[in-house]
């Protein structure tokens, strides 16, 4: 295992960020740890990464306990926290050529791993790391991690607040390190990224809902679940919420996710509930559950 | 929503030095609409912004929001529209109650009505409980609904939402997203950005913008047929890399 973590809790004064949490990512896995800001995903990559002790629990990251040995582990693994934390003021080579001299080594002993990276942002080493926009910021810390050719990656949030065409190009990249052997524990507010990982836990309030690979978990969504449209959103949500059969209500896109209490389903009975309702161009039809749906479920 | 337009937009250009940020974007929106403003980070969305809530000058070109010419008016326009953003939202060492109190304050409403929206919000969220708590102590999809009700305090005809809901867990976004309904229902119009395409397609009509410009603009569903996309994400997919 490249990282175990068992029975790991930590509370801050009043506040239990992490309860009981325990999980395995394999060697080369791409682990994913779903879940909003306040689930307890930094606090845990914290943990693993050394930098903060556990109340409870023990764990080893690429086979070193994170208590008795942790400058090793500090030495062979990659970590991208959720907040830049690169000097602002060196250059972007600067910034580098500094991380590369922390752990001994050089840019050009590794600069195979960071290559297709890096040289999207050569144009610009010798501007500021502080003047970067949020897309270059991104890649540059994503170098910085890697430059001493880390066994396992830890990133925080990396895609937060980036948008969709810069995050595709980024799992692209996480992808292209997978296959380099680098294990990678990711977390993300997006649910749509979950897919993207081998495995994933779903992480809300510090303990884990579940833990598998995205398509099982969507597998185990435990009601059928239909896509409903009509002309007006505002009270079609109302209505919907206000039906005596909803188990829930959730717009997703153009439609509304709507899941039933009972076992027989009617179709029929709801389109006369919602045309009574005034609601028109009424559609409803069956359609297949999302990690977001899954999550929520747990959740609830 | 009518056909009225709180805002129109014609020609508006922002130049930094011989870098142009925002490129002769024209658009109009309606009362009670709500629009979504879409683009890559750098695609010159916050600068748009910027012109349109009357705090930064445009280079050329004209709008108007509320009523209020940009050039001219722009403490009107102040007046008249409400602003969210995900980095500022409340001050977090002030409680719930001394926030509404203070935004009502700085909106130039009466005591009297300070007290009475006051009530009102606190009753709407819940938050009988919390009101007299610090911000700061509070969950962040909690923040981000008062935050948002905050922004409509004072009644105005459209509210600015700056990536309103991220790291927010899918739930607490959705019952945000009903607010956001609610407000448009009720003839507020909303101007949301946002990096969550799902929550692209939620809105009337999404522009997208690429370097400078709107490349894009109609409801979502033809933005999908036009660009023969089974989503929103991938049309912003195909316009954003070209």
């Amino acid at each position: 295992m490249s990282i175990s973590v068992t029975n790991i809790s930590k509370s801050y004064k009043s506040v239990q960020a992490l309860q009981n949490i325990s999980f395995d990512v394999k060697e080369g896995e791409l682990f994913g740890l779903i879940g909003p800001d306040g689930a307890g995903k930094t606090t845990l990559f914290r943990i693993l990464t050394t930098l903060l002790i556990a109340n409870e629990g023990n764990a080893t990251v690429a086979g070193y306990d994170v208590i008795s040995e942790y400058k090793k582990i500090r030495k062979s693994v990659g970590y991208m926290p959720g907040k830049f934390s690169l000097y602002q003021d060196l250059t972007v080579e600067e910034n580098l050529n500094f991380f590369a001299t922390i752990f001994g080594t050089t840019i050009n002993e590794n600069y195979d791993l960071i290559k297709d990276i890096y040289v999207q942002i050569e144009p610009f080493k010798d501007r500021r790391a502080g003047k970067l926009s949020g897309g270059m910021k991104q890649k540059l810390a994503l170098c910085c991690a890697l430059i001493h050719k880390p066994k396992v990656l830890f990133l925080d949030e990396p895609t937060t607040g980036v948008d969709p065409v810069s995050r595709q190009e980024f799992w692209d990249m996480l992808k292209r390190l997978q296959q380099k052997g680098i294990t990678i524990l990711v977390s993300t507010p997006y649910m749509d990224e979950a897919g993207l990982c081998d495995r994933i836990a779903l992480i809300q309030n510090g303990e884990i809902l579940e833990i598998d690979t995205p398509d099982e978990i969507v597998k185990h969504y435990p009601k059928p679940i239909y896509n409903v449209r009509a002309n007006n959103m505002y009270q079609l949500i109302k209505s919907l919420n206000a039906y005596k059969h909803k188990h829930s209500v959730y717009p997703f896109g153009e439609f509304v996710h709507y899941t039933d209490k009972r076992l027989d389903f009617n179709q029929r009975e709801l389109t006369h509930y919602l045309e009574s309702e005034n609601l028109g161009e009424i559609s409803i039809s069956k359609t297949k559950p999302t990690i977001e749906d899954t999550f929520m479920e747990l959740a609830k | 929503m009518s056909n009225e337009n709180v805002i129109q937009v014609n020609g508006l250009t922002k130049m930094f030095g011989d870098f142009t940020a925002v490129n002769a974007i024209t658009f109009d929106v309606k009362k009670g609409e709500i629009f979504g403003f879409l683009g890559a980070n750098g695609a010159g969305k916050t600068t748009a912004m910027k012109m349109l809530i009357g705090i930064s000058k445009p280079t050329y070109g004209n709008a108007k929001v509320a009523g209020f010419d940009v050039f001219t008016n722009a403490e009107d326009i102040k007046k008249n529209i409400g602003y969210m953003s995900q980095k500022f939202a409340l001050y977090d060492d002030l409680t719930v109650k001394e926030n509404i109190t203070f935004f009502g304050g700085i909106y130039g409403l009466s005591r009297s009505k300070i007290k009475e929206k006051s009530n009102a919000l606190i009753a709407d969220l819940g938050l009988e409980n919390v009101a007299n708590q610090l911000v700061g102590s509070l969950p962040l999809g909690w923040k981000q609904k008062i935050s948002f009700s905050v922004a409509l305090l004072h009644d105005p005809k459209i509210v600015f939402l700056d990536e309103p809901t991220g790291g927010v867990d899918p739930i607490t976004r959705r019952q945000f997203w009903e607010m956001i309904y609610k407000a448009a229902h009720q003839g507020t119009t909303v101007f949301v950005t946002t990096h969550y395409m799902d929550e692209a397609e939620y809105c009337d009509r999404v522009s997208i913008m690429v370097d400078g410009k709107i490349e894009a603009l109609d409801t979502p569903k033809k933005l999908k047929e036009q660009f023969k996309a089974a989503n929103m994400n991938d049309v912003f997919l195909k316009l954003a890399r070209g």
